[in-house]
């Protein structure tokens, strides 16, 4: 079977309004090039799940109006400071938040990837947090174990993961190498779309190495090349992050003004981007 | 405590120095986001004890051995495959409670912090829980925090192995207690005084009769910081390293 390979905007137009949309946090693979499409053609009302943080991605979707609620355990671009846009709509209101933490998180996608309706997990009794979830509930050990009691993680269904990947083949196989938590997104999710840098000339499933780092065609929806696609936070193992750009963005995205204009320079006129 | 501006040592690598010394002898430590100092303190450990300490850094590609992709640190915690990591707070209380959400009323809170990250869950599972935060004030050292994302203490039919071991800042460094659920003062470093501290701490601590000064870096423990560490501490933390090891860095 074929893969379904899509232009960028073809892609971005995959992920409809409204829907839970799966994202990896910086050190891993973002799907930059789609996040810039997906503001370009407007998207609306998305509910984004960091999985369990989220950074440039977040930011820059929430700034552009894309967003009407984050799931996650943390906002965070690093070293960078604080993401501007995030911290700016929080204060006025416009996004709901839903506050967790990483391992109930990957415990929430490993239920869903499992088929189950929910995944215990240990700690957080105590936590500020449990009291506004109400997909988390305490529990205990159904077999009888008196180690305290248990949080019960309702499943996390994304309806779309979206992430970049180093390489794809024309089967639809995308390689991951190490980062991992992008095969779990994967299977957790109803669909998975990728962007990547290179094509792959042969078969990733054929070559036992790679194959241990390949997701299999067969959670993809559809994907899309994309040289260089997680400019500017970088790529694991390809490219560091343009820490000039990204210190660019920071300044330019301390006011709305400021954040309008990076939009018009770098995503809403893609040339000023190359 | 003879305040000491003539110091031949950065308060940053004052305080590498002096988590490392909390490290010594651990078999595995984890580094989570955005913690460039705790990192460097792990990867001084390592070096000093012949790399025999297994340090995992998030965000690292050299520094970090977990090939399950994001749940390998936590499902590792849970086992005990963890025997210290770090948290810091936008607050933290007398009571060693956390918080890393916002201030004022969730969810619209006045300041909002990036989250709660993995903390409502590793501080109840490793051991070694060390509380670092630099600033030092009475608007992060609170009497009692507006959200708690991660407890400091737990009922005791909670599973909780773990919880905090001490609280480092740019002023000093206290233990806690787990019994009295409090922090004592344990060393104030160097250029630094108790009414200072005092004064600083929105919270009340437990105050010994003699308190001495944290020990400042020897020149060995110096040597490898601006050496070995700074370069491995630069792959993940670029922006720490040109500030801080910017020209030390070179000359070492």
């Amino acid at each position: 079977m074929s893969a379904t390979l899509d232009d960028i905007d073809a892609l971005a137009s995959r992920i409809p309004d409204g829907v839970k949309v799966a994202l990896p946090p910086d050190y891993s693979g973002c799907a930059m090039a789609a996040v810039r499409a997906l503001i370009k053609r407007g998207a609306r009302d998305l509910h984004l799940i960091g999985v369990p943080s989220v950074g440039f991605q977040g930011d820059m979707l929430i700034g552009a109006g894309c967003v009407a609620t984050v799931e996650t355990a943390a906002v965070t671009i690093g070293e960078y400071g604080a993401a501007p846009r995030f911290t700016a709509a929080i204060k006025a209101g416009t996004v709901r938040m839903i506050d967790g933490t990483c391992p109930a998180i990957h415990a929430g996608l490993q239920a869903a990837e499992k088929g189950i309706p929910f995944m215990p997990v240990r700690g957080i009794v105590g936590s500020d947090l449990l009291e506004q979830r109400d997909d988390w509930m305490v529990g205990s050990d159904p077999f009888g174990g008196e180690d305290g009691p248990l949080v019960l993680v309702k499943a996390i269904t994304p309806d779309v993961t979206l992430i970049h990947a180093p390489l794809a083949d024309r089967h639809g196989n995308a390689w991951i190498g190490v980062r991992r938590e992008m095969m779990v997104m994967a299977h957790a999710a109803k669909t998975t779309l990728v962007t990547f840098d290179k094509l792959y000339d042969g078969d990733l499933l054929a070559d036992a190495e790679m194959a241990a780092g390949t997701i299999p065609a067969l959670y993809l929806g559809a994907l899309a090349e994309a040289a260089n696609g997680a400019w500017p936070v970088g790529l694991f193992g390809a490219y560091p992050a343009d820490d000039d750009h990204l210190r660019r963005y920071m300044e330019m995205a301390r006011t709305d003004e400021g954040f309008q204009s990076y939009l018009d320079a770098y995503v809403l006129d893609r040339k000023a981007a190359e | 405590m003879t305040p000491d501006p003539q110091a031949d040592f950065l308060p940053e690598e004052l305080l590498i120095s002096t988590v490392a010394d909390m490290l010594d002898g651990l078999g595995h430590v984890a580094i989570g986001a955005s913690s460039p100092i705790p990192g460097g303190a792990a990867l001084l450990a390592r070096a000093r004890n012949g790399g025999n300490l297994r340090v995992s850094m998030l965000g690292s590609e050299d520094h970090n051995a977990f090939t399950n992709g994001g749940t390998e640190l936590f499902d590792c915690a849970a086992q005990g495959r963890i025997d210290a990591f770090f948290l810091g707070g936008g607050q933290i209380d007398g009571a060693a409670n956390i918080n890393l959400v916002g201030i004022g009323d969730y969810p619209q809170t006045k300041v909002r912090f990036p989250g709660s990250f993995g903390s409502a869950y590793l501080y109840f599972l490793v051991p070694r829980v060390i509380l670092f935060r630099e600033e030092h004030t009475p608007r992060v050292l609170v009497p009692k925090v507006d959200f708690i994302s991660a407890p400091g203490t737990s009922e005791p039919d909670v599973y909780r192995p773990g919880g905090p071991y001490a609280l480092v800042t740019g002023r000093c460094v206290f233990a806690f207690d787990k019994d009295r659920k409090r922090f004592r003062l344990s060393s104030i470093h160097p250029g630094h005084a108790i009414e200072e501290v005092r004064e600083m701490t929105g919270f009340d601590f437990d105050l010994p009769d003699t308190v001495g000064e944290t020990p400042a870096p020897a020149p060995e423990t110096l040597a490898l910081i601006r050496g070995r560490v700074a370069d491995e501490i630069a792959e993940t933390y670029p922006a720490f390293a040109a500030r801080v090891f910017g020209d030390n860095a070179d000359a070492a």
